[in-house]
């Protein structure tokens, strides 16, 4: 039987399903960025508790890199079939095909960056005044001083010495028009809400998630999983290990863990006793110290 | 139990923290998250790694919250960071603000939300001018619970003394706010004493340490249980057949089957159910983001507010407010601003500027304008009503922020009072602008009653009430009142009538007819009629008050359960044949320039408690029904007034 939330998650809960509803109130064409991964999962599930019985009056968006692990997008599909979502997809292959970005060469190639492109081409083209966002605040040091209401230019930038104040729970969306901006709900959740939601609420969630047998090659500190969009270097030997993913990215950065934990309540114990942050594993923040900052400042989700 | 449904039990606590980095307040911060295990290892490594290359001695923690390159650069935090990090008993939630730069603004945000906060003290320092200035800001943003910090004790010897003249000096000094909930606890943060663990060098300290006070502080102070408000956030409608009004309760409590009033249209309905995704709820409380249904089509949109019929807030256009400055271009009182006030967006003007504070001597100083980081009372008019409570009573519905219309950027912050006291038209200074404006006695200390209105009342036997006849002139409104007093004097009730004769003709002599001096009129009627009461008496009360804002100013002095609102009216033709006073011939003959009702506005009640039609119902229909009402009063249960 589904257990009831209650306590912290409830609070969270209701603050982002306000949120969401100023969203669906204050603007005329929102999207939800969707990617696949669990904090998107659980937004769009927000959403939908937000409106009931009403579905949400807004399409899911998933900006496409092309290098994403296939369970990936067969959850999505899935997922929006399941749930009666609407959802637009935009391709980085298409920005890249366009000559809108330049493909990054050499084995640590990467279309994390390029995404911001396709990203900011496709708001424009849907003619988007909102696009949600499952970024939290714990996630990383530049997102922990991002609003609930983030404003961006007409060049989809951030500003981020120059943030509006946001008190209460009183949300400024008012822009110029061209201007849009990225509204994240689930700022204040940290990765152990968003276990302990999806464990209670029985959300699913793409198997990556969970430990499985697979191939991969340890880079810079990381495991990589064997895909075809990883070129082995020379030096490198792939191995199988059991594995499972704490965040969901392109197959190109986004690493592996060695794990046991199987279920989502397994998980939660490892997340409880984990001396490394969720992002740990993500290579394109290692780039650089203000690495997150810089990329969100032009754009970036 | 299994460790998702152990976290799933914890509550959560908002918190922020003030005090400058000397305070040491990253240290703290950068301690509770380490001692709590909340700092990960690849975290610490890259702060590690960020300190050796500014070439610091040891890790310096405040680099885990300066998130921003600028910031690192410049070794200061610009903006308020969030910071989270949990215990098994709770979920915590830090707004850390910073110091220096762009203080108020920042900490005035971070403090919005915040159930409790740690004001910091350097132990070496005590009381210094910006630890007054937190604790200020602590009490206009009304934060239930403050801790007082005293850092750096290793420095000062663990001495009991310096930390008791601290307090004493702190405790001295907040008696001039409304800081409530006030602990202190020794500690050095950069020791790690009294933080997470107790203190060995401070046996004299038993109150033990900041995270246990952390962790049993109430939650959820902020929220106030009784007023039920839910603004209307957005309009749900699937189909023909279902309209569900979406919103977050403000405050009060509602349950399926009471009766609720829409503002500011005044329809009334019940509601049928409360929708969630999990299914329906017996009950919406505080804070929950629901969907109401009611029993009836109401055309209630974004903006409205549902409310009970006998417990509405003010419903005005013009209110005093505390006004934080936030924006770099100063206040202008020509610029048109928007207002958000709960989901409602108005235009809104700010009238007059009352007084500046210094936040760091609360001076009051008298100022053209306020600019970024500065605070002042001041009146703002709105274009359309906006449905409010003061802020110290319900913060949800007292609190606003102005937006500017051009650059959209939010401006400023607001904390409402309550409606506007003063008179226009008359220069301050006046004597009668000092005889009338109720807050400003700076030197009459409340005491309260000598004799408890309770007393007089068990001792008459029955309880004090307010009945107040409002309607446009020749009405009945008078005729009514007179004979209902007599029936409740002959069944030996206390009573009092106060009718626009008598006092027009002394207390407010010096008044006329406008806008203002009506206005004052009834707020000075509600004063006296305050006096009646509090002697135990029924007062009966008839006026014209044609204005919504002043009757609803009159039954805010009373309990919601102690005023009667009597609507009275007829048809405008009954009025102009009966015209008992001669009023509409004179305006016929134009020997008076308008009549309330008959070309000069009257502002209808929203809810009165009861509405009588004196040419439909009669005289003794009315009376009836009013003494039905107030039959309940008897307090003794064997004299029931007739």
């Amino acid at each position: 039987m589904k257990r009831a939330i209650q306590g912290h998650l409830q609070q969270l809960e209701n603050e982002s399903v306000h949120v969401i509803r100023e969203v669906a109130a204050q603007f005329e064409r929102p999207y939800l960025l969707f990617s696949g991964g669990k904090d998107s999962i659980v937004l769009s599930w927000l959403a939908r508790k937000a409106f009931h019985p009403a579905p949400i009056p807004f399409p899911l968006l998933h900006i496409d890199t092309g290098h994403n692990f296939p369970e990936t997008l067969e959850f999505r599909d899935w997922y929006v079939k399941e749930m009666g979502y609407d959802l637009e997809v935009r391709y980085v292959q298409d920005s890249i095909d366009q000559g809108r970005v330049q493909e990054e060469t050499g084995s640590s190639a990467s279309r994390n960056a390029l995404q911001t492109v396709t990203l900011l081409d496709a708001l424009k083209e849907l003619r988007a005044d909102a696009a949600l966002g499952g970024a939290r605040r714990d996630e990383e040091k530049a997102r922990a001083k991002e609003r609930f209401f983030s404003h961006r230019d007409t060049f989809g930038q951030w500003d981020p010495k120059n943030q509006r104040p946001e008190l209460w729970n009183l949300y400024n969306g008012r822009k110029n028009f061209g201007e849009h901006f990225r509204v994240f709900p689930i700022s204040n959740w940290t990765e152990m809400d968003i276990w302990q939601y999806i464990d209670l609420e029985e959300i699913p969630i793409p198997n990556l998630y969970y430990s499985h047998e697979r191939e991969v090659v340890e880079r810079d500190g990381i495991l990589l999983a064997c895909t075809e969009f990883i070129q082995l270097r020379t030096e490198e030997l792939s191995s199988v290990r059991r594995v499972r993913f704490r965040t969901i990215g392109d197959a190109t950065c986004t690493g592996a863990f060695e794990s046991e934990a199987a279920s989502v309540e397994a998980i939660i114990q490892e997340t409880a006793a984990a001396r490394i942050t969720e992002r740990g594993g993500r290579s394109d923040d290692k780039r650089s110290e203000a690495a997150m900052e810089d990329r969100k400042r032009q754009g970036y989700f | 139990m299994n460790a998702a449904r152990a976290y799933a039990e914890m509550d959560l606590l908002r918190f922020s923290t003030a005090g400058s980095v000397d305070d040491g307040k990253s240290t703290l911060i950068g301690r509770l998250l380490y001692d709590t295990k909340s700092i990960f290892q690849d975290q610490m490594e890259q702060i590690e790694g960020a300190s050796r290359r500014l070439g610091e001695e040891g890790v310096n923690l405040a680099l885990l919250t300066d998130g921003l390159r600028a910031e690192r650069e410049q070794k200061i935090t610009i903006d308020v960071a969030y910071r989270y990090f949990a215990t098994p008993k709770r979920k915590f939630i830090i707004a850390d603000t910073p110091g220096h730069v762009q203080y108020t603004r920042n900490m005035v945000t971070g403090a919005s939300t915040a159930d409790l906060a740690i004001i910091l003290i350097d132990a070496r320092k005590g009381v210094l001018t910006q630890s007054k200035r937190h604790a200020f800001i602590t009490s206009l943003l009304g934060i239930p619970h403050v801790i007082v910090a005293v850092n750096k004790m290793d420095l000062v010897a663990w001495s009991e003394g310096v930390f008791d003249q601290i307090k004493g000096e702190f405790g001295e000094f907040s008696k001039k706010l409304e800081l409530k909930h006030i602990t202190y606890v020794p500690m050095s943060a950069l020791l790690g004493d009294n933080v997470v663990e107790a203190s060995e060098n401070m046996p004299w300290f038993q109150g033990g340490p900041l995270l246990h006070r952390l962790e049993t502080a109430t939650v959820g102070g902020r929220r106030n249980s009784i007023d039920f408000r839910f603004p209307v956030q957005y309009v749900i409608r699937p189909n023909q057949n279902f309209r569900g009004f979406s919103g977050t309760v403000a405050s009060g409590t509602v349950q399926p089957g009471e009766e609720v009033v829409a503002l500011p249209s005044g329809f009334s309905s019940q509601v049928r159910t409360i929708e969630t995704f999990d299914g329906p709820k017996r009950v919406a409380e505080p804070g929950d983001a629901v969907v109401l249904t009611l029993e009836d089509e109401l055309d209630v949109s974004r903006g409205e507010m549902l409310v009970r019929k006998k417990n509405v807030p003010t419903v005005g256009n013009r209110f005093e407010a505390y006004l934080c400055w936030m924006n770099e271009a100063s206040m202008n009182s020509d610029t048109p601003y928007v207002l958000l006030h709960t989901t409602r967006e108005v235009q809104a003007f700010v009238e007059r500027l009352e007084y500046r504070v210094d936040v760091d001597t609360l001076h009051r100083e008298s100022v053209q304008t306020l600019a970024l980081n500065e605070i002042g009372r001041v009146d703002i008019t709105t274009s359309m009503p906006i449905f409010y409570d003061p802020y110290r009573v319900n913060n949800a519905t007292g609190s606003f922020i102005l937006m500017d219309p051009h650059t959209n950027v939010t401006v400023a912050a607001g904390m409402i009072r309550g409606e506007v006291r003063r008179m226009e038209g008359r220069k301050p200074g006046t004597a009668s602008v000092k005889a009338i404006s109720r807050p400003v006695s700076p030197h009459v200390t409340w005491e309260g009653w000598n004799i408890p209105r309770e007393e007089r009342e068990a001792r008459s036997g029955h309880r004090a009430m307010v009945v107040w006849f409002t309607g446009i002139s020749g009405t009945g409104k008078t005729t009514i009142a007179r004979e209902v007093e007599r029936r409740l004097f002959a069944g030996g009730v206390q009573t009092m009538l106060l009718d626009g004769d008598h006092i027009r003709h002394g207390l407010c002599g010096d008044l006329g007819f406008s806008r203002e001096d009506r206005s004052e009129n009834i707020r000075r009627v509600g004063e006296v009629a305050k006096l009646f009461f509090e002697q135990g008496c029924v007062v009966l009360c008839a006026f014209v008050s044609p204005y919504r804002r002043g009757r609803e100013a009159v039954r805010a002095l009373f309990p919601a359960d102690r005023f009667v609102e009597v609507y009275v009216h007829a048809p405008l033709e009954v009025l102009r044949e009966r015209d008992p006073k001669g009023l509409y011939a004179k305006l016929e003959r134009r020997e008076i320039e308008s009549l309330t009702g008959a070309g000069s506005a009257y502002e209808l009640p929203l809810s009165p408690e009861i509405e009588l039609d004196t040419h439909a119902q009669g005289l003794e229909d009315g009376i009836a029904a009013i003494l039905a009402r107030v039959r309940d009063i008897d307090t003794s249960g064997h004299r029931e007034p007739r």
